[in-house]
């Protein structure tokens, strides 16, 4: 852990201790409640998606109003936020997802890399071999070890012979940090492992086709501290590789994690920033109040 | 916060609540002990009755599987059969094997004289002893010329009576078989020339006039052609039809209306779709009648909505979470529905395939309307020749009036209870062995 995360620690532990100078912070520009338009800095230099005017429609629900946003490349943003705030909705967007959902409306422009994603002539099926997911309840695929990893880069045919497959697969458990786990039993079924194990092979699953972004939606909230602490050791690992965006409901963990942060209330993209910055010297004070546990 | 103290129950109101709940307590516990026994008494009339219907099938049916032969000495006269002496096979064939028949019964009892006598004496063996001959000559030749002891099919007359099925009490003008045949074959069993043996006829050989010789052949495999062509049509489009349905098809009004449809279909009396098969395969088409083609595609007509409904569900019951993880890993949706939705959903549209093929080996009310109540001698080779099915070979012999007609109907009522048996037990070991815990 780097100087800056204990800093971050601490820094935030006072915070949410002290519930005397609510609203005295002096880094607290916006203070009307109703004021929901985003602050802070949304743009970065070298972004790998841009997103602007995101409106989400549940049939006649306005799920998410007018966000805009850039996501870093090779950068860990955290997406945070009390429950129902939209946070996952977002997400989802990101690699359409949300087209599964029949009842669901997404408006407005998210480009990964210059490319609109929801132009008509990209192709969903590429899109999301370029952005991998992995999600809340581990999901392994009721097959083997091998195969679960292995089943992306055949249905995309990114290798030809079995060795390159074994090797592809090898690699990706590497890094997924579970080769030397699961090294002796790569015919076991997936659903054999433990709930740790099993996210990671879902990690492993989505590395195994070369994505440049990866979606984690609360990647830890079934796992234990342990197996917690484990996976986000892994998302600083993956960090020089891929660009990765986690929903988290803690705020400690997006603390330890992520370079930058996005606050969602209700909907709105409250604010954005970086890390040390949001937690201890919000703009917002919708903002203060969650990260000092008013509501959450 | 303090905990808040339980205030002191007044000592006349709880002993009024012990009693006051004493006092019913007897009749809800009683209540309960009468529904039990309700469910215990429905379980075992039911027992019962499938008990005693199985007794009633199986001791009406089980006689059939023993037929009466009967020994009869046998000169292989060539003078009759070979005049020529060239053993030539054609002449061998349409020799005059019953002849022989007739020489060797006259030979058991020499003393019978007169044509009315001799004729029914030659009733006492069935018409297949002269195809039994004729079988052993083609099998070997060298048989012309020598005499042996051949045990012949009895007719049925004799198999009812040696199965003691005749009341002997009765005057002779209400039986069927007559005083002076009844002293004959009391004789021979009394010279242990009468003996009952397996009865493979009735599996090697199709429906006949003559109920010693009519056999099941022709409407199993008829059953088996027909059941085929069900399982061939009606598997492959309901199982295609239940993903359709149910992963790629829009959900509007017209969906809800196809599956309130479905849900009819499954529903109607089958005689409506032996109707149809009527009007559309045989009239409009031109198909042969009573073909198991056109069974067949009655057939899985009726049994595709049931088959669509157990795919459903099927279906519905795989958890979205994995559909969720291949989507995300850049699957399309048939890749989806195909690599993981499909293996995990079959085991149960097995099980509901099975049961639905169950239901319709046991269907006649539609097959009667194709046609499929002529009566066919010759076993079907193929599914445009025509052919009959177990159920409607059963309707057909139940209407016949020989005695030896009736437990042959229960033979073939236990066959067709033995296939359901085994097609639901199977269906049932599918089940259990495909069972998976997510």
């Amino acid at each position: 852990m780097s100087t800056t995360t204990i800093e971050i620690k601490t820094a935030l532990d006072d915070t949410l201790n002290s519930d005397t100078d609510a609203g005295k912070r002096s880094s607290v520009e916006v203070t009307d409640y109703e004021n929901r338009q985003t602050v802070g800095k949304i743009t970065v230099d070298h972004p790998k998606m841009v997103c602007r005017n995101v409106n989400v429609y549940y049939g006649a629900k306005h799920a998410l109003k007018e966000v805009g946003i850039d996501i870093g490349t090779n950068e860990v943003i955290a997406f945070i936020g009390p429950s129902g705030c939209g946070k996952s909705t977002f997400l989802r967007c990101l690699n359409r997802m949300n087209d599964t959902i029949v009842a669901c409306r997404v408006a407005g422009q998210i480009k990964l890399d210059a490319d609109d994603i929801y132009d008509k002539s990209i192709d969903v099926v590429q899109l999301r071999a370029r952005i991998g997911m992995v999600f809340q309840k581990p999901n392994p695929f009721p097959k083997s070890i091998y195969e679960n990893v292995a089943y992306g880069p055949r249905i995309h045919g990114m290798v030809n012979t079995k060795a390159e497959l074994d090797e592809l697969v090898r690699a990706s458990l590497e890094r997924a940090g579970l080769l030397k786990e699961v090294d002796k039993r790569m015919n076991d079924p997936g659903t054999s492992l433990s709930g740790g194990q099993q996210q990671r092979l879902c990690i492993a699953r989505a590395v195994a086709v070369n994505p440049e972004v990866i979606l984690m939606d609360e990647p830890c909230s079934a796992l234990d501290p342990i197996a917690t602490a484990k996976i986000e050791e892994l998302i600083d690992e993956l960090r020089e590789n891929y660009t990765i965006v986690i929903v988290t409901h803690s705020m400690q963990q997006a603390a330890r994690v992520s370079q930058r942060t996005a606050y969602f209330h209700l909907g709105d993209l409250i604010e954005v920033g970086e890390t040390d910055q949001i937690f201890t010297n919000p703009k917002h004070k919708l903002t203060e109040d969650y990260i000092t546990g008013r509501f959450g | 916060m303090n905990k808040p103290t339980p205030a002191a129950a007044p000592a006349a109101f709880s002993r009024d609540i012990k009693t006051i709940v004493n006092a019913g307590l007897q009749r809800r516990h009683a209540a309960e002990q009468r529904f039990r026994w309700y469910g215990l008494t429905a379980i075992s009339l039911g027992l019962l009755f499938v008990v005693l219907m199985f007794a009633n099938i199986i001791g009406k049916g089980y006689p059939a599987f023993w037929q009466t032969y009967v020994q009869v000495p046998i000169t292989f006269d060539p003078a009759v059969i070979d005049p020529q002496g060239t053993r030539d096979p054609a002449a061998l064939e349409s020799a005059d094997y019953a002849a022989l028949v007739r020489a060797g019964m006259r030979r058991m009892f020499p003393n019978v004289e007169g044509r009315t006598e001799l004729r029914a004496l030659y009733a006492l063996a069935s018409s297949d002893a002269t195809y039994e001959l004729q079988r052993r000559v083609r099998q070997n030749p060298a048989l012309i010329g020598s005499s042996q002891e051949i045990w012949l099919l009895a007719s049925a007359t004799v198999d009812t009576l040696v199965k003691g099925n005749i009341d002997r009490s009765l005057d002779e003008t209400e039986r069927p078989i007559k005083d002076n045949q009844i002293g004959w074959v009391d004789k021979l069993q009394a010279a242990g020339k009468i003996e009952k043996q397996f009865n493979t006829i009735l599996f090697s050989s199709g429906d006949s006039r003559e109920p010693e010789q009519a056999g099941i052949r022709g409407a199993l495999m008829g059953s088996f052609y027909t059941l085929l062509i069900t399982f061939l049509l009606s598997f492959p489009i309901g199982v295609a039809t239940a993903v359709y349905l149910e992963e790629f098809a829009p959900k509007n009004r017209w969906t809800d209306l196809i599956e309130v449809n479905i849900n009819n279909l499954a529903a109607v009396p089958s005689i409506v779709f032996g109707l149809l098969g009527l009007a559309v395969f045989i009239n409009f088409f031109g198909l042969p009648r009573s073909a198991p083609l056109v069974g067949g595609l009655v057939l899985s007509l009726m049994t595709l909505p049931v088959i669509i409904i157990a795919g459903r569900a099927a279906l519905t019951s795989v958890p979205p979470s994995i559909r969720e993880a291949a989507l995300g890993m850049g699957a399309s949706k048939l890749q989806m529905v195909g690599h993981h939705v499909l293996p995990l959903a079959m085991p149960g549209m097995l099980t509901g395939s099975i049961i639905g093929m169950a239901r319709a080996l046991g269907e006649s009310a539609p097959l009667l309307m194709i046609g499929m109540v002529a009566f066919i001698v010759d076993v079907p080779k193929g599914i445009m020749d025509p052919a009959t099915v177990l159920p409607v070979q059963i309707y057909l012999w139940s209407d016949l009036p020989e005695r030896a007609f009736v437990e042959r109907t229960s033979a073939a009522i236990m066959v067709l209870l033995a296939f359901m048996v085994l097609m639901n037990g199977l269906a049932i070991i599918l089940r259990k062995r495909f069972e998976r815990r997510w």
